[in-house]
């Protein structure tokens, strides 16, 4: 067995839960993040399903996997895991890659029986020895007989016992990292409020599971994690698609306007829609519409009836709805388009991660076409740009298309609820009484920042035609003047532009006087923040530039780049951000890590990047 | 529908814009009844939305004093899903043309009629595309010439109305270009219909289609192959007014009353807002040949309505949680902790 050395203390740990799709280990996961976080950890958890929506129970394509990173500095779930819990033989198989070199494992030794073996392919009867496994460094639990015991009064049979498995295996890894078995069993009493029969057998199961874990390896070492210090307030778990949606919903409080979502099933953008669809209990209308065109078409109906309109797809759909976004540039209404970017080209890796929709979101419209482009940098800050796009969009009257990524979308963190004031009103540019008598037009504008002014249907005396025609600055009638066209695409160009007096200036982070500058953006950030932070650690000062608004850039950013002799942009894509800067930045020489692997960066890739890019100079 | 205690007259409805169709175009006596249709509602024009999508007849909002959005090829039908499903208080209107409505934007002509959105479709099928100056539509018929089809096209077209009883239609109707009185009636009826209102107006096109329907609703030939059809009266046609619609078996013929001893009892009487659209759908298949081809409101059948339906859930869902922000929601409904 493992070497006795009590309590190890450690800044973060990563555990792996997997099992079969059916084994809950998404629930046990997020239980003991949850409690974790409660305990004053910093969490970030990613699940890992199979593409198979019910693959064959015990086989190896049908394990599914949820990773826990808690602790201190956490910022991603974790490149390889400490502790890999393993419900089954296929689990332990296809998992075990990603456990730490003298990682635990957990694992249930009831199921070493020939059949299961055989699903997971294995050609003898003893896995751990044919994985190579050191057996000082497993665990082997009788789950299933424990279980049974643990439940032998409580007559249920065998199938609903099993369903307590999960908890068994949690109550096992409470006591290996002290975490205290009343969190979860709070946790269980409130997901369970209206079963207390399966709550009574959770809770019975989390306590054998924690008592195995005392009595029987009293002799392994558990672990004590670090705290971080949060700006204080109510927390909880929250995924990027729902933090998206709740993103959009704080804007439509702020603004004061109704959210209207208009959407298409798209994988892995589809739990956007999901989550509107049941935020009507908050006045959303969310429209599962006929097709990607219908649901950017639907948005822009709404827009111009005066919603806060949104239409939520991924790469394929972004495609077909770019005539749509062409028209919401054409007639200046403000529209939000979020792109869950996932592996492409065409139908591509639809469950995996990239960042290979930057030119598209940027260019991928005939004729003139800006539109502002926002990306987000983590599951929390989906929150954040999504009701950044909203206000964009709103105030600039615009279209904003934000890119999360698959990645992101369904990683969890810690985020912090917001309270009364922590998000500004949005103030939208409505037409007034005042202008509709001096003789507004449609296309009139706003000065300073070039946005036009909205006149709503139900607006006394400024009923108004807008369309895909070009207009005529002036009038706002059909003109194809060639003088005023250039004069409209000028203006439209320079109004998207000038939206960087109105975002954040980027802040650079690690060493600032560092001669290399990582650049990255959007949701790279918690990758790129620890591979920053071990490269300044172990004596290579870096800075990192990670950018949220990529068109416009902020307005400092050209120079803070500009200030360091290395430069150098780590994307999930073969160089877009690289090329659209250098574009921007002719006399720099831009150096570049890439990875187009459906999967997001290791740290070590990019640390290991960043050394030979410098050593190489 | 919001009534307005003033009395409006179409030139409410009417801009300054100078019209650009052809002169003679079928178009121009369309939107003559539509201003016309608009002032009978009593709708002022700023609750008023209309939409298009591309193609001649889709530059009709901008001769409207309403609100109006003329948008992209084929997407009308769900740009004015969005405008009503947001604002369910507005009057929309949608105008497409055969190619728009049913090449380009068939699935979300289909959509929008089975989702049943309160919005008045005006169907402006001249059989073919006469922006693009003279390609074939969906609407025109096996063997058409055109442009694109030098040697005549070699496929089947849409019959509208059957699009529309196939996509569960509850309102249908149909009129043509320079029938005014009847266009002004149908377009009323659609309005005032709650829910998809479809209304096919034949429509001439004098450049590269004229005298499509001519056939059919030329004044000469109109009484004998066209039949006015009104709720609650019997269907009765020919420029003497002895013609009738009767049973026959699962199919219609049409008799001559008092002859083959038929008489005005045998005629069937025209039932516009009978759940089963069986017969209606008949009706609506005439095609003015064997069957003089049905005007009017063929179908006109209350059924709920998608903007009411969404409406209605989120005052209901609203009211039982009864959450009153997003943070509320969210510490209600979510597993949270707190950092003192």
């Amino acid at each position: 067995m493992l070497p006795n050395t009590d309590v190890i203390t450690k800044d973060s740990v990563v555990i792996r839960f997997s099992g079969d799709s059916g084994d809950g280990m998404q629930l046990a996961g997020n239980i003991f993040s949850n409690v974790s976080a409660g305990e004053g950890n910093a969490i970030s958890t990613f699940p890992d399903y199979p593409a198979e929506i019910r693959a064959p129970q015990g086989s190896l394509s049908g394990v599914s996997g949820f990773q826990v990173h808690i602790g201190r500095g956490v910022h991603t779930p974790g490149d390889v895991a400490d502790v890999l819990v393993a419900m089954n033989p296929a689990a332990l198989k296809t998992n075990l890659r990603y456990l730490k070199k003298g990682g635990i494992i957990i694992c249930d030794s009831d199921t070493f029986r020939p059949a299961d073996l055989n699903k997971a392919e294995f050609a003898t009867d003893d896995p751990v020895s044919e994985l190579g496994i050191d057996p000082e460094h497993i665990m082997l639990v009788p789950m299933t007989t424990i279980l049974k015991s643990a439940l032998a009064d409580s007559g249920m049979d065998q199938k609903a016992m099993m369903k307590c498995k999960n908890m068994l295996a949690l109550g096992i890894v409470c006591w290996l990292f002290d975490r205290p078995v009343e969190g979860v069993l709070h946790k269980l009493k409130a997901k369970f409020a209206k079963k207390p029969a399966v709550y009574e057998a959770n809770a019975k199961v989390v306590q054998a599971g924690w008592d195995y874990g005392h009595n029987t390896h009293a002799s392994m070492p558990t672990y004590r994690i670090e705290t971080e210090a949060v700006k204080p307030g109510v927390y909880t778990d929250v995924n990027g698609n729902t933090a998206t949606a709740w993103g959009l919903i704080m804007a439509s409080e702020k603004s004061g306007l109704p959210l209207f979502l208009g959407s298409y099933p798209i994988t892995p953008a589809t739990d956007i829609l999901h989550e509107l669809a049941k935020r009507k209990d908050l006045g959303v209308k969310a429209c599962q519409m006929e097709d990607e065109i219908a649901g950017v078409c639907s948005a822009i109906g709404a827009s111009y009836a005066g919603n806060l309109a949104v239409t939520s797809t991924s790469g394929p759909g972004l495609a077909l709805k770019s005539e749509g976004i062409g028209l919401a540039v054409m007639a200046e209404l403000p529209l939000v388009v979020i792109d869950v970017q996932r592996g492409g080209p065409s139908t591509g890796l639809p469950t995996k991660t990239e960042q290979t929709d930057l030119m598209q979101a940027l260019y991928g419209r005939n004729g003139e076409s800006p539109v502002c482009v926002v990306a987000a940098a983590s599951p929390v800050d989906c929150f954040t740009m999504a009701f950044e796009a909203a206000r964009i969009a709103l105030e600039h009257m615009t279209p904003v298309i934000l890119l999360t990524d698959a990645f992101i979308a369904n990683g969890s963190s810690a985020w912090r609820v917001p309270e009364e004031g922590d998000y500004p009103a949005i103030k939208v540019p409505f037409v007034n009484k005042e202008m509709i008598e001096a003789g507004w037009t449609p296309y009139m504008r706003n000065e300073d920042t070039l946005v036009r002014y909205w006149a709503i249907p139900g607006t006394e005396d400024a009923m108004h035609r807008v369309g895909g025609l070009e207009k005529d600055a002036k009038t706002s009638v059909i003109s194809t003047d060639g003088a005023n066209h250039e004069k409209m695409v000028l203006t439209r160009r320079q109004k998207v532009a000038d939206i960087a007096k109105d975002i954040p200036l980027i802040q650079i982070q690690g060493n600032v006087d560092a001669d290399t500058l990582l650049v990255g953006w959007g949701g790279t950030y918690g990758h790129m923040l620890t591979a920053c932070e071990e490269l300044n650690g172990n004596g290579t000062p870096v800075a990192l530039a990670q950018f949220r608004y990529i068109n416009p850039l902020p307005a400092n950013a050209l120079d803070e780049i500009r200030k360091y002799k290395n430069v150098i942009v780590a994307e999930l894509n073969t160089g877009m951000f690289a090329d659209y800067l250098q574009q921007k930045l002719p006399g720099v020489e831009i150096k570049r890590i890439n990875k187009i692997e459906g999967q997001p960066f290791m740290v070590s890739e990019i640390v290991d990047g960043v050394l030979n890019h410098i050593n190489n100079k | 529908m919001e009534n307005n205690n003033c009395i409006f007259v179409p030139g409410d409805f009417k801009n300054g814009a100078s019209v650009r169709w052809c002169p003679g175009c079928g178009d121009h006596a369309i939107l003559n009844t539509l201003h016309k249709a608009m002032a009978r509602l009593g709708v002022a024009p700023k609750d008023t939305v209309v939409v298009s999508g591309i193609g001649c007849s889709s530059r009709l909002p901008y001769y409207m004093n309403t609100y109006g959005m003329h948008t992209i090829h084929g997407r009308a039908a769900a740009i004015a899903t969005g405008v009503k499903t947001s604002r369910p208080e507005l009057t929309v209107w949608q105008i497409s043309g055969d190619g728009d409505g049913l090449a380009i934007g068939g699935n979300h002509f289909i959509h929008a009629v089975r989702r049943n959105v309160d919005i008045n479709m005006l169907l402006l099928n001249n059989k073919i595309y006469g922006l693009t100056k003279g390609q074939y539509s969906p609407t025109s018929s096996r063997g058409t010439v055109s442009k694109s089809s030098p040697y005549g096209t070699t496929e089947d077209p849409f019959i509208p109305a059957e699009l529309c009883f196939g996509a569960r239609g509850n309102f249908f109707a149909r009129s043509f270009d320079v029938g005014l009185d009847i266009s002004v009636a149908v377009m009323e009826a659609a309005a005032r219909h709650k829910g998809a209102a479809v209304v096919e107006i034949l429509q001439n096109c004098v450049i590269f289609n004229n005298g499509i329907h001519a056939e059919i609703v030329d004044k000469e030939v109109r009484d004998d192959h066209t039949i006015y059809l009104k709720h609650g009266e019997k269907m009765i046609f020919g420029k003497n007014h002895d013609k009738g619609l009767v049973q026959d078996g699962f199919n219609i013929k049409a008799v001559t009353i008092g002859e083959d001893g038929y008489t005005l009892d045998d005629v069937l009487v025209h039932d516009a807002h009978c759940e089963s659209n069986f017969l209606q759908q008949q009706l609506a298949m005439m095609d003015g040949r064997d069957l003089p081809l049905a005007l009017g409101v063929i179908r006109d059948y209350d059924a709920p309505t998608y903007e009411a339906e969404v409406a209605a859930q989120v005052a209901e869902v609203k009211g039982k949680k009864n959450f009153s922000s997003l943070r509320d929601m969210v510490l209600k409904t979510s597993d949270t902790w707190t950092v003192e």
